[in-house]
């Protein structure tokens, strides 16, 4: 972690500004729990996997050891990369138990 | 199809990151007459080669396509397939020899800095041949991670006899070992230049063996490695670590004796004793390895080991190796060094006469793999044009085969969103073998300070997507700048294509036939020799477009000797992925001082008009016109662009 900040339920003003903006500037309040977020240890991380060029993509995980084959979760398929965003910023929010109201339309 | 709440952990399926097909070239660039080697790694039965010009290589839809042309060249053929694999891991080999090959009692030593104790067994000095097990080694057990000496009767039996204690990482110890062939007895040295409370890592062993004579072999004497029963210049043990001054003797030495070697040239009374003393702190900045006693085994380094790097008796008052060399005694070795990848030759291409300058590449297709080999015409001589893009090969040798996404996941902090994998990318987190890059750190943690094209460099390619390319069409270093070779093209520009290896090598002179030089998006790494060209063209009247950031930033060097070898070192402070150790700032190449060229009073201000400030990765924004840029004399550069 690079931040003492705790992120908690206190944070859920952030999801919706998340929802509508994954990829972009961001305010202050929003990148400072992605800034915890993504600062988890590499054992376990999300990334994304190009399976078709610009077209499609899907999740995987490292797994934190030099050299082990990035783990392919092959039912997470995306169309679209802000989709992937939104969905590895639920599973942050679970984490912390902050609950999503709303998912993105 | 949108995804669930929560993430299902799906079945993990292994081996994702295959590429079947992957090559490279011996050289970047020729001229029209020269010839370029191929070197091709196929594991399908056979794969076709075309040549294709360059154009465009963003594969995103809501860019300008990919774009290359096919060149008719005497290389359009189907050519079989065959495997072939990378060996990475340093060490140094001294040829056999009667003198080595006649031991029966013996002594070696060294100082020894481990960096992976526990990795398992490792070779710090062996005359070894695994087949028949035949020779000695002294090496870092497997058994207890201290130190041992592995004793074969070139029978299949082996002893190894270890010290019992484990070693500390990243602390000096002198380590030693005889062996009686009258006695069979045995004495082990490990003694810790630190000490610490509560640790005990200090040993004095004295044992017999089994082993009533040591099996001959021809085997050359290495220090890092051993070769393996299989396969050509396969290794086996790979030490991480560093050795200073190693000594072998032919006969039992006490440990007042090992004492007397310990430091520098040979006592008169132990000359007749001492079979080799080598010392690392001569050729620095070469591969050779010397050795000072009147036998001359001198050998040389494989794979580019670190070299200028302190030795146990480093005083912290000097920081550069050529003012106290005898500090600088240490080699570091890494299990994942690689310089020459050392491929058979596929097949070659001399550059016919009329084809002209630009960037291209040997197209590999077979089945539905795919690879490109990208490499650079230049004009023949006399037959420049008036423009040149001058295609940043060193910044591209810096990044070469870069680990961001998968060693440090970084890339989601500085990108700003997740990091997306390529098949490159997945290839080199599964194949080590294939070498780091600049950015990378070794896996005993150490810096990765050297980087070498002799291997297939897998994000220098048309098609590749990069985890640090901005969010859109994701393009860095090479493939971005194939935007650049694309711009030209639409725009009807003659122009020639010439590299950053072409001018470290040829200074100014390749730069004066030119009105313009345009540079890459991402020219951060020069030499001295590429810096002074540049300032030279510059004073002579030479125009610079400057269509990149982050340039002129940090210092590197060319290795004197062999090439397609660069070094950089990451000193003092700053943005950087490692830091060079105190007293490791400089150049072993060269002995210049590393690191950026700003703290060496060339800021990137002085050949381009601007500098690096901060970085990050997230999105791309425009510029913002500022209110010298309406004067009239810049008006040539803004036509047609919007006013403040
Ligand atoms: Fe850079």
């Amino acid at each position: 972690m690079l931040t003492v900040y705790k992120v908690g339920e206190h944070d859920r003003a952030v999801v919706e500004e998340f929802h509508k903006t994954p990829i972009g500037h961001h305010s202050p309040a929003l990148q400072r729990v992605l800034n915890v977020f993504r600062s988890e240890p590499t054992a376990g991380k999300y990334v994304l996997i190009c399976t078709k060029p610009h077209k499609q993509w899907v999740l995987g995980q490292l797994t934190g050891e030099r050299g082990k084959p990035v783990k392919i979760l092959k039912d997470q398929v995306f169309t679209r990369l802000e989709d992937a965003e939104r969905e590895v910023f639920h599973c942050g929010c679970q984490r912390v138990h902050i609950r999503i109201l709303a998912r993105y339309p | 199809m949108h995804s669930h709440f929560s993430v299902r952990v799906a079945e993990v399926q292994q081996g994702e990151g295959k590429m079947k097909i992957t090559g490279y070239c011996d050289k970047l660039s020729a001229a029209p007459d020269e010839t370029i080697k191929f070197m091709v790694n196929c594991e399908l039965p056979t794969y076709t080669v075309e040549v294709v010009r360059l154009i465009c290589g963003d594969t995103n839809p809501k860019g300008p396509g990919v774009k290359e042309t096919v060149v008719k060249t005497p290389i359009d053929k189907t050519y079989k397939g065959r495997k072939q694999t990378i060996e990475a891991g340093s060490y140094v080999t001294i040829p056999s020899n009667p003198l080595l090959e006649r031991l029966g009692s013996f002594s070696l030593q060294a100082l020894i800095w481990p960096t992976t104790p526990e990795k398992g067994r490792q070779m710090l000095m062996a005359k070894f041949r695994e087949r028949d097990k035949a020779g000695m080694a002294l090496v870092i057990s497997e058994r207890d991670s201290s130190v041992g000496l592995v004793l074969g009767d070139g029978h299949g039996h082996e002893e190894i006899l270890t010290t019992g204690k484990p070693l500390l990482a990243r602390e000096w110890y002198f380590v030693g070992a005889s062996y009686s062939a009258e006695t069979r007895e045995v004495a082990l040295y490990q003694e810790p230049f630190a000490h610490y409370p509560l640790v005990s890592d200090a040993a004095e062993v004295h044992t017999k063996t089994k082993i009533a004579s040591i099996g001959k072999n021809q085997s050359p004497l290495m220090f890092g490695a051993c070769r393996s029963g299989t396969g050509r210049g396969k290794l086996d043990s790979k030490y991480n670590g560093k050795i200073d001054r190693p000594r072998l003797a032919n006969r039992v030495l006490s440990r007042a004796e090992m004492e007397m070697l310990k430091q520098g040239p040979v006592p008169v009374q132990l000359s007749s004793a001492v079979i080799g003393s080598w010392d690392f702190s001569r050729d620095i900045s070469s591969l050779k390895v010397t050795d000072t006693s009147p036998n001359s085994l001198h050998g040389e380094v494989v794979n580019m080991p670190a070299r200028g790097m302190k030795g146990y008796n480093w005083t912290g008052e000097v920081m550069n190796w050529r003012e106290a060399p005898e500090q600088y005694g240490a080699i570091h070795f890494h299990d994942d060094d690689l310089y020459d990848a050392g491929w058979e030759v596929d097949f070659t291409l001399t550059i016919p006469a009329a084809l002209k300058s630009g960037l291209y590449a040997a197209r590999l297709k077979a089945g539905a793999e795919e690879d490109h080999i990208p490499f650079v015409v230049k004009p023949a001589p006399g037959k420049e044009k008036k423009i040149a893009f001058l295609l940043p090969t060193a910044s591209y040798m810096a990044y070469a085969n870069e680990h961001f996404a998968t060693n440090a996941a970084l890339v989601e902090l500085v990108g700003g969103r997740l990091a997306v994998l390529d098949k490159q990318d997945l290839f080199l987190n599964e194949h080590r073998e294939y070498g780091t890059s600049c950015y990378d750190s070794h896996a005993d943690g150490s810096g990765v300070c050297y980087s070498s094209r002799l291997r297939p460099i897998l994000n220098m390619r048309p098609k590749h997507t990069s985890t640090l390319g901005g969010f859109g069409s994701m393009l860095w270093q090479f493939n971005a700048d194939t935007h650049i070779t694309d711009w030209l093209e639409a725009m009807g520009y003659e122009f020639d294509v010439i590299t950053d290896e072409d001018l470290h090598y040829q200074g100014f002179e390749l730069l004066k036939p030119y009105r313009v030089i345009l540079t890459g998006s991402h020219p951060e790494y020069h030499s001295r020799q590429m810096w002074d060209a540049m300032m030279a063209y510059q004073l002579h009247g030479g125009r610079l477009m400057y269509l990149g950031a982050n340039g002129w930033y940090w210092r590197i060097a060319y290795h004197p000797e062999v090439p397609g070898l660069i070094e950089v070192r990451r000193n003092e402070g700053g943005i950087r992925t490692w830091a060079a150790e105190p007293g490791e700032y400089y150049h072993s190449f060269t002995g210049e001082y590393g690191g950026l060229w700003r703290r060496q009073g060339r800021p990137p201000q002085m050949i381009v008009g601007t500098g690096f400030t901060a970085q990050g990765f997230d999105i791309s924004a425009p510029y913002r016109r500022l209110p010298d840029s309406l004067n009239p004399r810049a008006a040539f550069i803004f036509k047609g662009v919007g006013s403040v």
